[in-house]
């Protein structure tokens, strides 16, 4: 199984990781705000992550690291 | 588990100051794992420009100098020869590298310096508020160009790579992008070989990223990214302008 976690306080909520992900399992938080006053990108179904990085590869902010 | 991504050693800890969904953030971060890669951070010398990155030397690890407008390649040339040992880079926009320094990075280019540029183009000026720039595209929405470029009195916008491309001192210059995963892959490794030509002597190597600007284009990254690929490509075709090395 692969993990993906997120320096959440990086994310300025652009969506360039929800864009790049192929199985569609990120969104932009609704209800969390972080330090930078952003909505920031959240894993929503862990299970289907398969470790691509094509999160982190189009993420300007250094954001994610993935594990596998 | 393994690590299968996770930020370089060669970026600090600093937080970068790009707008949301700039990708200049992706290129930083691309330098700076070529810089893991090829082992050569501690004997590399950054030289940051004017402009958005102008806080560049925060965010890479290695050692950095920050030149006065335009002039990164001059001041890359003198730290280059004082010490041939060192990997010199500069890291420049099209506002410092096309407009205020297109003499020095032509001079640069034609004395076939060994060093390597990387050059972000998002065809206006990002860090004072979008105005026109030399390599705005006709017809272009800026501050300063309101009711579009117009070439009748605004000119025709700089292609760097194909200007170049007729000097004899350059060696590598390559264009690409870094719109979606497999183009940002190719930027590394055209980075890469950029960096590795310095590294075999080989002489001046010259990227040129094709990369968004947001907040100035009034879009979302996402739109950002859309224009980019409609009208920038077009006009910027991507490719290998010159390859000296790969021709022998």
């Amino acid at each position: 199984m692969a993990k993906v976690t997120f320096d959440i306080d990086r994310c300025k909520g652009c969506g360039l990781c929800v864009e790049a992900c192929p199985k569609k399992i990120l969104a932009m938080s609704k209800d969390k705000m972080n330090a930078k006053g952003h909505h920031p990108a959240e894993m929503i179904d862990q299970e289907a992550c398969i470790g691509c990085a094509f999160c982190a590869t189009m993420c300007p902010d250094c954001v994610i690291t993935v594990e596998k | 588990m393994s690590i299968v991504f996770q930020r370089p050693h060669a970026l600090t800890n600093a937080e970068f100051s790009y707008c949301p969904g700039c990708t200049h953030g992706i290129v930083t971060r691309l330098v700076a794992e070529v810089m893991d890669e090829l082992g050569i951070e501690g004997r590399t010398i950054g030289v940051a420009p004017v402009g958005c990155s102008v806080t560049a030397y925060n965010f890479f690890n290695c050692d950095m100098v920050q030149a006065a407008h335009g002039r990164a390649p001059a001041v890359a040339t003198g730290v280059k020869r004082s010490d041939p040992n060192n990997v010199v880079f500069t890291y420049q926009g099209d506002g410092d590298l096309a407009s205020i320094g297109a003499c020095e990075t032509v001079h640069a280019a034609a004395r076939g310096e060994n060093i390597t540029i990387i050059f972000i183009n998002n065809a206006i000026y990002g860090m004072t508020g979008g105005q026109m720039a030399p390599t705005s595209l006709p017809g272009q929405v800026t501050q300063t160009s309101p009711y579009g470029r117009d070439v009748a009195t605004q000119g025709y916008p700089v292609k760097v790579c194909e200007m170049l491309s007729q000097l004899d001192g350059a060696t590598y210059l390559e264009r690409v992008t870094v719109t979606d995963v497999k183009q940002v892959r190719n930027a590394k490794r055209a980075i890469k070989k950029a960096f590795q030509n310095q590294l075999d002597g080989k002489g001046f190597s010259l990227v040129e990223v094709l990369s968004t600007c947001p907040s100035n284009w009034g879009k979302t990254p996402v739109q950002s990214i859309e224009w980019l690929k409609e009208n920038m490509i077009p006009y910027y075709p991507l490719g290998v302008y010159k390859d000296k090395g790969g021709e022998e």
